[in-house]
């Protein structure tokens, strides 16, 4: 006992040897993701396209083998080991080799992937071009960079979405959960849209809502979707976005949550829930992120709010003319664009283009799956906000039951030190839970419940254990 | 006044927590030798695990001790001078007290087996122990674990976890067979066997066999047998740290004594947590309660009296959890290992044999007495009400559902459950139970 540990530990915990099984899967996952890189470069659209094929089948095949591997076969339960041990999940060289093809990807993809007017799209034109009879068969038109992207990040959630459901199969509250963010990727984000495009309706995504799809209460959105919609389904579309957002949002959200969107609808969300589950950890608990979480993601909301209302105060030629007029400012980005149409482009580029995509997912293997929707996402805000203030839900504490044991935090992608409320015998009532319910299921004391109460006596903690009333957050 | 604690575990953090709320203007010196910062004993096998890192197993953040104005020291205290007010520490230093609490904790039972000091050998309890065993057990194939409680299925799990063929020796002919009928554990055998974890009951360790080198190469059991293994795990059980309260001249006995105010032998001296023994327990309370909670507890209740307001010791209502591989255990209550004639036992099990209720109550008046569930969560709160208030066991089945903690849209079994019930004690028997909803807490 006279030991003195300043630095307590100083030795690495022993990982166990990759099984070759593990390893042949691992491999032919590997194979797939080489095999992109040849139809990247063929110049024969036909064997590209049969490259393209087999290195989806091979990457779907082998995650999902491995999945299963990994996590089907043995028994059931929370099973998080050497995550913190293996180079892949705790930031080491391969989640930075990770994050920078995926970051890679997203510049590619934002910036010079467009369409140069004759079907060419860059980088990224043979994979475009690979897609066009899946493509023709649901859209009735070519594919695109974006028709590329949607396929992607559908299979990531389906494929991966396969992979939780093997993990948290002991949790009936995951495999809904996890059910739900497939089955609305799948049908809302990707068929419905498709199938619309192919009945040429204006393109329109059920699942996403202003203000995380910000320009659907834009006027112009508005205008073109009751032009392009034709008259039912136009009037239809629109109602849908305002009716959501406005009512739909706080009626749902008073009663469960922001959870039925955050963790159980959005695109987002379902991408970090599956593709994102092996980084759920490396949310940054600390006090000080907190505080940058609150400095950016409620201005975020402001901007967008108040860019909206600009919007439709110019178009309904209520704002003094400099706002609509255009201006040579000469700034990169919005130079030529009257000041509100260079708010909008500013915010697309920064919010909806570098924070979202570039940031919150080219990060995953870094900072943790949710950045975007923990720092950026105007939706997150707003839902937040009714949730802390007008809402039945709250994770109830049992009792004096918690260890202080850290899996709670450890498991939280919005970086919430659930612990803190846990250890004090509090509820969790945090503007920003996405009610994932992963920190219930990963206590291994039971101590955490995700619930849907009387609003009266919601803050009300446990009597068996007497809260600790030194602050956290000042 | 300066207030000096000696350990900063979950006792010594606990008081300090308490005495800073009661009395903002306190000078409180935490002194601890083991880490700079209180860190969480239960969560060290998630470490080992590779859930959680060291930094994620501190309950608090280290700006947390500064700006609550706890002073930390890391230093062990080697002496205590009880009629000049002072504790000696191994940098020396000489710390002057007002009040000392001595949260010392406990150390683990090394035992004197033949070997017990061989490389490759060691107790599961400390930091330095956490660091030892990852040093250790890299490249191993086989381990053994003497001891069928709670720290060996947890050392059990964490070496299964890395592909190390575990044996347990089991002195009992039944996992934990102190605490859980036979049911219970059972339930907790079929983890075991789910995880491949071989073990030996109604054996105990003989002697553990050195290789050239010195490290331990086999170990040898009561039955005879020689079992192979690059490292043993010593888990039969922790006692009280009593070195400092030894040289301090304190009155010790198992444990460092305390009256009901935790006061030890000396003024202004107190000691709580793992490394107390009351003098006078309450019925069918233990003088020597190896607990996080109990030492939270005591923590609390000593802070209260150290800041001025003094305070007995009353232990309350027992309850406790733990995990078992992949099968949580929840007990609420007093639930023995062996049947009390004067109480009932009613046990429910799912077929699936992953989910378990045991209710015990009074013959005479009905009223419950103690739950335990496995693969269940039941509500710490609502227990605590119904075991104070004694409601007879009819009236709690009917309102289970209040106490269910499960997350939603697990399977409600309160239906199954009072079917049985009813069937078992059909004078007793209880109208369909109410469930829980979507909409209701
Ligand atoms: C592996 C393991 C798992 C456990 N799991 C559970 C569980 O799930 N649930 C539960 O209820 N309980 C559990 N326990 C028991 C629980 O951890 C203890 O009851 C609790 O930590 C006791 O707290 P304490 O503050 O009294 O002592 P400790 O946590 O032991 O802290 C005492 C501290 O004092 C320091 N110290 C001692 N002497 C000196 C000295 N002379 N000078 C300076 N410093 C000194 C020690 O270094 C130590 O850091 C577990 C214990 C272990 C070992
Ligand atoms: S607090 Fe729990 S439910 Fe909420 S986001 Fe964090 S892990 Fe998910
Ligand atoms: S709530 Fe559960 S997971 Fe969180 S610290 Fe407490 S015991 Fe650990």
């Amino acid at each position: 006992m006279s030991v003195l540990a300043s630095v307590p530990l100083t030795a690495e915990p022993p990982v166990p040897e990759v099984a070759p099984t593990e390893k042949l899967l691992l491999a032919v996952v590997g194979l797939g993701l080489l095999l992109l890189l040849p139809v990247a470069f063929d110049a024969d659209a036909e064997r590209a396209r049969w490259c393209f094929f087999g290195a989806l089948g091979l990457l779907s095949a082998g995650t999902l083998g491995w999945s299963w591997w990994k996590y089907g076969r043995g028994p059931a339960g929370v099973h998080h080991h050497n995550l913190w041990l293996r180079a892949s999940t705790a930031r080491g060289a391969v989640a930075w080799l990770t994050g920078i093809v995926l970051t890679g990807f997203y510049v590619i993809l934002y910036w010079f992937s467009a369409d140069n007017g004759q079907g060419n799209f860059g980088p990224l034109n043979q994979l475009v071009h690979a897609l066009d009879p899946a493509s023709q068969l649901l859209r009735h038109r070519p594919s695109d960079q974006w028709f590329l992207y949607g396929t992607f990040y559908t299979l990531a959630i389906l494929v991966m979405g396969a992979r939780a459901l093997w993990k948290y199969r002991h949790s009936p509250y995951q495999r809904l959960r996890t059910v739900s963010v497939m089955f609305f990727q799948l049908g809302f984000a990707f068929l419905l849209p498709g199938l619309l495009l192919a009945f040429q309706r204006p393109e329109f995504y059920f699942s996403y809502f202003w203000p995380l799809k910000y320009d659907y209460l834009f006027p112009g959105t508005v205008s073109y979707l009751l032009r392009d919609g034709g008259p039912a389904l136009g009037v239809f579309l629109v109602f849908w976005t305002a009716v959501i957002s406005f009512v739909g949002v706080p009626v749902l959200t008073y009663f469960f949550g922001k959870r039925w969107y955050c963790s159980w609808v959005c695109g987002c969300g379902g991408l970090a829930e599956t593709a994102g589950d092996p980084y759920r950890h490396l949310s940054d608990k600390s006090r000080a992120a907190w505080r940058w979480e609150v400095r950016l993601i409620y201005p975020i909301l402001g901007f967008i709010v108040l860019l909206t209302a600009l919007l439709w105060l110019g178009a309904a030629g209520m704002l003094p003319g400099w706002f609509t007029t255009p201006q040579q400012s000469g700034l990169p980005l919005v130079g030529g664009l009257s000041p509100v149409d260079g708010l909008s482009k500013v915010y697309g580029f920064a919010i909806g283009a570098m924070f979202s995509g570039v940031i919150g997912v080219g990060f995953y293997p870094l900072m943790g799956t949710r950045v975007w929707c923990r720092f950026g996402c105007p939706m997150a805000a707003y839902l937040g906000l009714l949730q802390k203030h007008f809402s039945r839900f709250r994770i109830t504490t049992n009792g004096a039951q918690c260890i202080s044991c850290g899996n709670c935090s450890n498991v939280c992608e919005m970086g919430i030190d659930v612990q803190q409320y846990a250890q004090r015998g509090e509820p969790i009532i945090r503007a920003s839970c996405v009610g994932c319910g992963m920190c219930s299921t990963a206590c291994p004391r039971g101590v955490l419940n995700l619930e849907n109460g009387p609003r009266e006596g919601r803050y009300q903690g446990s009597q068996l254990i007497s809260a600790d009333s030194l602050r956290m957050l000042s | 006044m300066h207030l000096v604690i000696i350990g900063n575990g979950i006792t010594g953090v606990t008081c300090a927590l308490t005495v800073r709320r009661l009395q903002p203007a306190a000078r409180i010196t935490l002194v601890s030798a083991e880490s700079a910062h209180h860190f969480s004993r239960p969560a060290l096998m998630y470490v080992y695990l590779g859930h959680l890192r060291y930094q994620d197993i501190k309950p608090y953040e280290d700006w947390f001790w500064q700006e609550n104005r706890l002073e930390l020291v890391q230093a062990a205290a080697t002496g205590l001078d009880a009629a000049r007010q002072t504790v000696q520490l191994s940098t020396g230093a000489v710390l002057a007290y007002d009040k000392l609490l001595l949260a010392t904790g406990s150390v683990g039972r090394r035992g004197t087996w033949p070997g017990h000091d061989l490389a490759g050998v060691q107790t599961f309890v400390t930091l330095p122990d956490l660091e030892q065993m990852t040093r250790d057990t890299h490249g191993i194939r086989q381990a053994v674990v003497v001891g069928g409680g709670l720290i060996g299925v947890e050392l059990a799990e964490m070496l299964a976890a890395k592909g190390v063929a575990v044996t347990m020796l089991v002195r009992d002919d039944r996992y934990w067979g102190s605490v859980l009928p036979p049911e219970e554990a059972a339930l907790i055998q079929r983890q075991l066997d789910d995880h491949h974890i071989t073990v030996r009951y109604r054996t105990e360790l003989q002697a553990l066999l050195p290789d050239a080198h010195g490290r331990v190469r086999a170990v040898q059991t009561t039955a005879g047998e020689e079992l192979p293994a690059q490292w043993v795990g010593l888990a039969v059980g922790v006692v009280p740290n009593l070195a400092l309260a030894r040289a301090g001249g304190l009155e010790t006995d198992q444990g460092i004594l305390v009256d009901e105010l935790l006061q030890t032998s000396q003024p202004h001296v107190y000691a709580a947590g793992d490394c107390a023994q009351q003098r006078a327990p309450g019925p069918g309370e233990v003088a020597v309660e190896q607990l996080w909670y109990t030492g939270r507890h005591q923590g609390e209740t000593v802070g209260h009296t150290l800041a001025g307001q003094p305070r007995p010791y009353r232990r309350g209502l027992w309850f406790n959890s733990a995990k078992f591989f992949d099968l949580e255990y929840q007990t609420y209550g007093r639930v023995p290992a062996r049947p009390d004639a004067r109480e009932h036992s009613f046990c429910w099990q799912h077929p699936n044999g992953r989910h378990l209720l045991r209710l015990n109550f009074r013959r005479d008046s009905l009223a419950v007495t103690g739950l335990n569930v496995l693969g269940l969560r039941h509500r710490h709160d609502t227990w605590h009400q119904w075991l104070q208030a004694g409601t007879p066991a009819p009236q709690v089945l009917a309102n289970l559902g209040a106490a269910n903690f499960d997350p939603e849209f697990f399977r409600q079994h309160e239906a199954d459950i009072v079917r049985q019930f009813n069937a078992q004690f059909p004078e007793h028997a209880v109208p369909r139970p109410r469930r829980r909803g979507l909409f209701r807490v």
